[in-house]
C-alpha cells in the first residue's frame, strides 16, 4: 500500500504499475472467458454477440460419434501413460537422489530432455521406429511415447520432494524395527505423495493436451481429444470446438484444485513432521 | 612438508585399524556399503533410462541417421554403383558402366523400384526423372550387331552423352550423402565435393531458421516484459492476495494449448470480438488483420509461454526479504535506483534461467503458427511435417530436425549449465 505521504508521482507510477499487471492477468484469463459462453450458442458461429442460447452443441460433442470416441481415446491413453510415467519416474528419482553415482547429473539431464527436445522431432523419431514394427497405428505406441513425454514432469516433482525429505526418518524407523520395505510404506510413501501425484498430474495433462506425436503416430482409431480439436479448428471452427473447450477447461480446473490442495497438505504435512 | 608428512602417518598409524564388530576392516566395510548403495541407486533409475533408450533416443538417433541416408542408388542400381566407383569423373563412362545401367534397369523395372531412382536422382538435375522413367520402359533392350549399349542411351536420349547426369549417379552411389544437410542449410555440393552456397533463388531454408530465431526471440522479450512486472507484483503482495491472483496464472498454464489457440482465434479473427470492440467504439473504421499473421502468433505464443517466465521469476522474488530494498531506501537510495542496483541484480539468473527455457521450447513450436499463422510464420517444426506428411521426403525432414535438435540441445546444455538439470522445478 502506498504511504500517506506518497508524492504525485509516486502515486501515478504506483497506479499505472498495478494497471499494467491487472490488464496482463486480463490477457491472461480472456481467452477462457471468451470461449465458454460461446459454447452456449445457438449459432452456427463462433461470433458474439450471442443471440440464442441452447444446448446443441453439447448434444453434438456427446452425441456424436467422433468427438466421443476421440474423449475415450484420451481416456485411455492418458491414464494408461500417467501410471507408467508416475512408475518409471518415482523410482528413477528415489535412486538419483539417494546415492552419488559417476555420470549421474549427464543421466539426469538425459531424463529431463523429452521435455525441450522439440515434439516434431520426437514424432517423427517415433513414427520412424514403431512403424516398421507394425505399431505406427496402435494405442501402444502412442501410450510409450506419451509416457517418455510425461516421465520428466515425475523425476523433476518427485526429486524435488525428496531433496525436502528427511533422512535421519529412515534410520529412526529402521532403528525401531521396521524393514526397509516397511519403511518405505510407510514412512517414506506418505511423505513423497504430494510430490508423486502432482508429477502424476503434469505427466496426465502432458498426455492429455498431446497433438503432435498423436498426429504422427495415431491412426483414425486412435484419434484423442486434442487431436479431433487440432483437426476441427484447422477444417472448420465450429461451436462444437466451444463445447469440447469448455469441457477441457473444467477438467484442468479439477486438474489445478487438486494440485492445489496437494501443495497445501505437503506444507502441513512437513511442518508437522518438522 | 616431506619431512612432515611420515611423523603425520606414524601418529595416525599408532593405533590398531579400526574394525567393526565382526573384526572386518572398517574401511572395506564402508566402501562396500557405499557400492551396495550405488548399485541400488543404479538399478533403480535404470528401468527408466532402459524404458527412455528404446521409446526415446533410439528413434532419434534413427531421426538422425535418416538425415545421411541414401540408399536408393545403392540399392536399386547395385551393379551400376559398384562399376561407376572407378570411373575418371571426366569423360563418358565406359560401355561396361552402360551395359550395367541396362541390367540394374531391367531388374528395378521388374522389382517396381524405378520410381525411388528416379524421385532420388530428380533431386540434383531436375528432368532426371522422367529420363530414368522413360529409359526403364524401353528395357530390356535388344542390341543391333556392333551396337554398343552406350550409342543406344544416347540414341534414345542425349542426355545419357553429358557427363554430368553420370556425375550425379557417380554421387548418389554412395550410401550416405551430404546432401540433405547441406540442401537445409541452402548449400550444395560442388563437383569437387566442397560446399557452396546455392543461388539466390533456390534458397530457403536458411530463411527459415532466421525467422525461427526470430520469432522465438520476440516472444522470449515479450514474456520477459509482461511477466517480470508482474511476477514482482505477485510477490510482493500479502500472501493471501497473491494465491488467489496466482490462480489467474496457473489456470491457463493448465489449460489445453489448443483450448487457448481456439480462443485467440474467436478473439482475434475479422468479425472477432477485438475487431468488433474496436469498430464500435470509432477506433478503427476496418476491421484488422490480427489472426493469421505474425501479430497472432506473438500474441498466442506469448500467452502460452507467459506463466514458464512467471512461475521462476516468482519464486525467485519470493525468496529475496523485502527488507533488503527498505534498508537500500532508508539508506537514501531513490527507490527505482534500490530497485535496479538491489533487487533486480538478485533476481537475474532465475529470470534469465526462464527466459532461456521459453526460447528453447519457442524454436520447437508447431501447433501455433499452424493453426494461427501464414506461411510466412511457419518455422522450422512445421517443414518437419510438411516434409514427413506431404512430400514424403523423409531425407529433408531428418535433416531439418537434426538442425533443429542441435540447436535445441545446445541451448539446453547452456542451460543445464546455467541452472543445473536437476535443479530445474515446476511452479
Amino acid at each position: 500500500m502506498l504511504p500517506t505521504y506518497a508524492s504525485p508521482i509516486e502515486r501515478i507510477w504506483f497506479w499505472s504499475f498495478r494497471i499494467f499487471c491487472v490488464l496482463i492477468l486480463i490477457f491472461l484469463v480472456s481467452p477462457l472467458l471468451v470461449i465458454v459462453p460461446l459454447s452456449f450458442s445457438a449459432d452456427t458461429f463462433l461470433l458474439y454477440p450471442i443471440k440464442s442460447f441452447s444446448l446443441r452443441w453439447y448434444e453434438e460433442f456427446f452425441g456424436n460419434g467422433i468427438w466421443l470416441t476421440s474423449l475415450k481415446n484420451s481416456f485411455i491413453v492418458a491414464p494408461a501413460a500417467t501410471l507408467l510415467a508416475t512408475t518409471l519416474g518415482t523410482l528413477a528419482a528415489v535412486g538419483l537422489t539417494s546415492s552419488d553415482f559417476p555420470g549421474k547429473s549427464v543421466l539426469m539431464s538425459v531424463l529431463i530432455s523429452p521435455m525441450v527436445v522439440p515434439v516434431v522431432i520426437v514424432g517423427v523419431g517415433a513414427y520412424l521406429f514403431f512403424a516398421p514394427l507394425g505399431l505406427s497405428n496402435s494405442y501402444f505406441a502412442l501410450i510409450l511415447v506419451h509416457t517418455a513425454l510425461g516421465v520428466p514432469f515425475v523425476v523433476i516433482t518427485v526429486s524435488a520432494t525428496l531433496r525436502g525429505f528427511n533422512a535421519n526418518l529412515i534410520r529412526a524407523s529402521a532403528s525401531l524395527g521396521a524393514n526397509p520395505i516397511t519403511t518405505y510404506r510407510r514412512i517414506v510413501l506418505p511423505l513423497i505423495a504430494p510430490g508423486v501425484i502432482s508429477g502424476a498430474l503434469f505427466a496426465f495433462a502432458t498426455s492429455f493436451d498431446e497433438v503432435v506425436v498423436t498426429l504422427f503416430l495415431a491412426g483414425p482409431e486412435q484419434t484423442t481429444l486434442p487431436r479431433q480439436m487440432f483437426g476441427g479448428i484447422k477444417e472448420n471452427i465450429s461451436p462444437a470446438i466451444a463445447a469440447a473447450a469448455t469441457v477441457l477447461i473444467l477438467f484442468s480446473i479439477a486438474l489445478l484444485l487438486t494440485l492445489e490442495w496437494l501443495r497445501g497438505r505437503a506444507e502441513k504435512t512437513r511442518t508437522s513432521v518438522a | 612438508m616431506l619431512e612432515v608428512m611420515p611423523t603425520m602417518s606414524q601418529t595416525l598409524t599408532v593405533n590398531a585399524p579400526l574394525t567393526a564388530a565382526d573384526g572386518e576392516l572398517l574401511t572395506v566395510k564402508l566402501a562396500r556399503e557405499h557400492r551396495n548403495k550405488q548399485l541400488k541407486a543404479v538399478a533403480l533409475v535404470a528401468p527408466l533410462a532402459i524404458f527412455l533408450l528404446l521409446t526415446f533416443l533410439v528413434p532419434i538417433f534413427m531421426l538422425l541417421g535418416r538425415s545421411v541416408d541414401n540408399p536408393e542408388v545403392v540399392t536399386h542400381l547395385p551393379a551400376t554403383s559398384q562399376l561407376i566407383a572407378s570411373w575418371d569423373r571426366r569423360a563418358l563412362p565406359s560401355e561396361e558402366v552402360f551395359q550395367a545401367m541396362a541390367r540394374d534397369l531391367t531388374a528395378a523395372k521388374e522389382a517396381k523400384t524405378v520410381p525411388e531412382v528416379a524421385k532420388r536422382l530428380n533431386m540434383d538435375i531436375s528432368g532426371f526423372r522422367s529420363l530414368i522413367q522413360k529409359t526403364a520402359r524401353k528395357m530390356p533392350l535388344e542390341l543391333a550387331a556392333g551396337e554398343t549399349m552406350r550409342d543406344r542411351f544416347i540414341q534414345m536420349d542425349e542426355r545419357w552423352g553429358d557427363p554430368d547426369h553420370w556425375h550425379v549417379i557417380a554421387k548418389n552411389a554412395k550410401s550416405w550423402t551430404p546432401y540433405y544437410l547441406y540442401s537445409s542449410l541452402d548449400l550444395r555440393e560442388t563437383k569437387a565435393g566442397t560446399p557452396e552456397l546455392a543461388p539466390e533463388e533456390e534458397r530457403a531454408f536458411i530463411s527459415i531458421f532466421g525467422r525461427t530465431l526470430w520469432i522465438s526471440f520476440w516472444v522470449t522479450v515479450f514474456c520477459l516484459l509482461l511477466g517480470y512486472p508482474l511476477a514482482y507484483w505477485l510477490a510482493n503482495l500479502p500472501a493471501r492476495k497473491s494465491n488467489l491472483l496466482m490462480i489467474l496464472v496457473l489456470l491457463p498454464f493448465w489449460t489445453s494449448v489448443l483450448v487457448r489457440v481456439a480462443s485467440w482465434i474467436v478473439l482475434l479473427q475479422r468479425e472477432g470480438l477485438i475487431n468488433s470492440a474496436l469498430m464500435n467504439l470509432g477506433i478503427i473504421g476496418e476491421p484488422l488483420q490480427l489472426a493469421f499473421n505474425r501479430v497472432g502468433v506473438y500474441i498466442a505464443m506469448v500467452h502460452i509461454l507467459l506463466p514458464f517466465v512467471i512461475l521462476p521469476a516468482y519464486s525467485v522474488m519470493k525468496s529475496i526479504p523485502p527488507t533488503y530494498m527498505r534498508a537500500a531506501i532508508s539508506l537514501g537510495d531513490h527507490p527505482f535506483a534500490a530497485f535496479w542496483k538491489i533487487y533486480f541484480p538478485q533476481t537475474v539468473a532465475g529470470v534469465a534461467a526462464g527466459a532461456l527455457l521459453v526460447f528453447i521450447m519457442c524454436i520447437g513450436y508447431y501447433i501455433t503458427p499452424a493453426l494461427l499463422g501464414s506461411p510466412e510464420e511457419q518455422m522450422v517444426s512445421y517443414y518437419v511435417a510438411f516434409y514427413t506428411n506431404v512430400t514424403i521426403n523423409w531425407g529433408m525432414a531428418a535433416a531439418l530436425g537434426s538442425l533443429l535438435l542441435i540447436a535445441t540441445m545446445t541451448l539446453y546444455g547452456l542451460y543445464s549449465k546455467l541452472v543445473g538439470a536437476n535443479k530445474l522445478s515446476l511452479g
